[in-house]
């Protein structure tokens, strides 16, 4: 079965290139949320191999996704990206502190983020 | 970034963008009227930085460098200032504004042509000395707070200082938590914070950690001068803990928790019902992603034309069916008729739900027109209140469009020339800030934007004056305050004698009005001096198709629009009475003028007897109203009304053409100009 990726990310168009630049590797399926809520209601409904989340959403933080995820049985060893502007130092040094695998800054290569999901499902 | 983004990803960034832009826009103004107050909205500031951190991140993605940068600019700007690490002037403001302008260039720019290019040194440069300087914000109490690591490690740089002023303002922090159905609570979270924000702030909504069943917990931060009671009060629910971890006037130590109900299982509790039961299972039919989709408006056209065609196409079958009925088998032509109302019902939902797609709200509209007026101030150093009223009323989407730069003319035009400078206003005893209002309602099938200014109003005086140096009327020509407003619409009209930046930028009212007659709209006028002028549009809601009566005409048939026509009558010829040499008819003691239309379009009368009986269709737009005389009324049918094309399109008297079931296709009256044509005495058309 193809391995599944969560994206959450509240830009249509940003997440549409997310889900563009996997469908390019061919391997993977993609689920998308709008935000972090429908993130979190996503997480018990599909069984998810990676996640891919953006810190500045309009509802929960992706830092509070990630504290979440990583506070889950469940969801504790899914491999975490956070994809977002180059932006705080200090939200980005606690994203990785809280358990995200990989900090990807936008604008980011399509390769870039290819080769991180590669790293972490492959 | 180098790498090619398709042509559709292109559009969507397009779209996205103006999507913020309008929010970002209206978030401005909001931002700008705090001023005031000195003290700015957080939910608001941070909104608008949200869009500029968006906008950058997209830009970066397309390899727009321009748009990154200026993106980044304002984001940085705006970081500083939700920060606290700005001051909130109106320079400040302005600048925003003025980067929000170049960025609407550049963004319309790029739509056209992905090149396209600004030179962005001045406004850079203003941005970048506006962020200068920035004192690192003030240090928080935030460790006099009893709020737990696992709490503060979640929190964005952003939302720690939220806390710090929220303490600072010497409100308690409190951390409610509450557990919601999964299917359900964005919802109540959603509820719950609006009525949070009435009464201080929501600093962070964080899910508690744990095993996600059928229900999810969550941890609210919240700064308010309410104290526990007055939130429990509040929220008024079972399973609230509140916890209070500081701040407060009086700096008071952390309450006990109260108890509003059983707190044990916050976290993360079992399906406890059945509707619980049926939410908990992940079927795929459940998968909740993003619920809308952007369409481009060529496709919903496309979806339009092809329910058009399906409307003839069952028209044709009604046709067959009554021939069948009088000629053929009956009880064929009985089921076939069952048939073809059944057929007819879905099709008229199908083409209501479509027609529903088409509909947007009009303030999308009004939100660019808040940046229009704020700018045009400005520029003329006048003061402007704008009062916009019936946002949500609904247009097609492509009426919206067309509209929008007439009415943004109407609205430079009520500044420009309507209101006063301050001083003068304050001479004339009124406030020295003036006030454009834009409302927008529904009257039936057609939607009324009213402008209105509380100006000088329209001088008659000078307005006629300048139509005798234009040569547009004779010197003792007599003019009805109406016919002169009418003079405000000819071409080449203008009753500034410098044409200023704003309203003289190439188009006079001349084209404003053909723009909203080219929509079956109409325009008018209202003026009381020294209190101001009134312009009033009327829309139709939607132009693809339409109902319309069907009228024979000497021997011609023609379509109008039903949602022009307030009655049918049929009249003797001798109830026709002739007022100041034109044909009238008293209904319900109202007099109403008559317009032949076989004498309009020159055609010449089949039925020669001047005694014959007549049908009369009553038409109005706005206040006016009007008897068409035709011959026959030979029902009412959908239509789709098509453009007659750039060759034909300036034929008066005719908005369009129209197909009918039968592949016959007929001309469509323009209501609007008919009758404006006909009020104004011209009543003789060539066709």
């Amino acid at each position: 079965m193809a391995k599944k990726i969560l994206i959450a990310e509240d830009s249509l168009t940003m997440r549409s290139l997310i889900v563009s630049t996997i469908a390019a590797m061919g391997d993977y399926e993609t689920v998308e949320a709008a935000n972090g809520f429908e993130a979190l209601r996503l997480l018990p409904r599909e069984k998810v191999d990676l996640i891919i989340t953006d810190i500045n959403m309009p509802d929960i933080n992706g830092l509070e996704l990630v504290s979440f995820i990583r506070g889950n049985d469940n969801y504790r060893d899914t491999p975490l990206l956070i994809i977002s502007t180059e932006g705080s130092e200090r939200d980005r040094a606690k994203g990785m502190a809280l358990g995200a695998n990989a900090y990807l800054v936008k604008p980011f290569a399509p390769d870039q983020l290819q080769q991180l999901i590669r790293e972490y499902l492959d | 970034m180098a790498d090619k983004r398709s042509s559709q990803a292109l559009r969507d960034f397009i779209s996205e963008t103006e999507e913020i832009i309008g929010s970002l826009n209206l978030d401005l103004v909001r931002l700008a009227d705090s001023l005031d107050c000195g003290d700015c909205d957080p939910d608001v500031l941070n909104g608008i930085f949200r869009g500029a951190h968006s906008i950058k991140g997209l830009a970066g993605m397309f390899g727009f460098d321009d748009l990154s940068r200026l993106s980044h600019s304002m984001e940085n700007l705006l970081d500083g200032l939700r920060l606290g690490k700005v001051p909130f002037t109106q320079a400040l403001v302005d600048t925003l504004f003025s980067a929000l302008d170049t960025l609407i260039r550049l963004i319309d720019g790029k739509s056209g042509d992905e090149h396209f290019t600004l030179d962005l040194t001045g406004i850079l440069a203003q941005l970048g000395e506006a962020a200068e300087g920035q004192a690192p914000a003030a240090g928080g109490p935030l460790a006099g707070l009893e709020l737990d690591a696992g709490i503060l490690n979640v929190l964005t740089e952003y939302e720690e200082h939220r806390l710090v002023e929220n303490v600072r303002k010497g409100r308690r922090i409190h951390l409610l938590r509450m557990s919601f159905d999964l299917a359900s609570f964005d919802q109540e979270l959603a509820e719950i914070t609006q009525q949070l924000k009435q009464h201080g702030e929501v600093i962070s909504t964080l899910p508690s950690a744990g095993e996600l069943g059928a229900r999810i917990a969550f941890q609210v931060l919240f700064g308010s001068d309410l104290d526990q009671a007055g939130i429990a009060v509040l929220l008024d629910r079972e399973d609230l803990d509140i916890r209070t971890c500081g701040g407060g006037v009086n700096a008071r130590p952390p309450e006990e928790p109260i108890a509003a109900g059983p707190l044990a299982e916050f976290a993360v509790t079992e399906p406890d019902g059945p509707a619980d039961a049926e939410n908990g299972e992940g079927g795929s039919s459940l998968r909740s992603i993003s619920r809308t989709v952007r369409v481009d408006i060529d496709k919903l056209d496309l979806l339009m034309n092809i329910v058009g065609e399906l409307v003839l196409s069952k028209s044709s079958i009604a046709d067959i069916n009554d021939r069948l009925k009088s000629s053929g088998d009956k009880a064929l032509a009985t089921e076939l008729g069952k048939a073809t109302r059944i057929l007819e019902r879905r099709l008229q939902e199908l083409q209501k739900s479509v027609m529903d797609v088409r509909m947007v709200p009009v303030g999308q509209l009004f939100e660019k027109m808040t940046r229009i007026v704020r700018r045009v101030a400005n520029e003329q150093g006048k003061k402007v209140d704008l009062d916009i009223r019936g946002a949500d009323t609904e247009l097609d989407k492509l009426i919206i469009e067309d509209i929008s730069d007439p009415l943004m003319h109407i609205i430079r035009n009520a500044i420009d020339h309507g209101l006063e400078l301050p001083e003068e206003r304050r001479s004339a005893g009124k406030p020295e800030k003036g006030l454009v209002r834009l409302w927008a309602s529904q009257k039936g099938n057609h939607v009324v934007i009213e402008v209105h200014d509380d100006g000088r109003g329209i001088d008659l005086a000078k307005v006629r004056r300048k139509a005798l140096e234009k040569k547009l009327i004779s010197a003792n020509q007599a003019l009805t305050d109406e016919e002169c407003y009418d003079l405000l619409f000819m071409p080449g009209f203008s009753t500034r004698d410098d044409v200023s930046d704003m309203s003289g930028r190439g188009v006079g009212m001349d084209v404003v009005k053909n723009n909203i007659a080219a929509l079956s709209g109409m325009i008018e006028v209202d003026s009381r001096p020294g209190q101001g002028a009134t312009m009033t549009i009327t829309l139709p809601i939607t132009l693809a198709i339409i109902k319309a009566l069907i009228v024979q005409v000497a021997d011609r048939t023609y379509a109008i629009p039903i949602n022009s026509v307030l009655e049918t009558l049929m009249i003797e010829a001798d109830a026709i009475d002739t007022v100041e040499k034109r044909e009238v008819i008293e209904l319900r003691r109202a007099t109403v003028p008559l317009l032949r239309l076989d004498q309009t379009f020159g055609l010449a009368a089949t039925d020669q007897n001047p005694d014959r009986r007549l049908f009369v269709a009553v038409v109005g737009l706005a206040e006016k109203r009007m008897g068409f005389v035709v011959d026959e009324l030979l029902g009412q049918q959908d239509v789709v009304i098509k453009s007659l094309g750039k060759a034909l399109g300036f034929i008066r008297g005719i908005a369009g053409a129209a197909e009918l079931g039968n592949q016959k296709t007929i001309l469509v009256l323009d209501v609007a100009g008919l009758m404006n044509e006909a009020l104004r005495g011209e009543s003789s058309l060539n066709v």
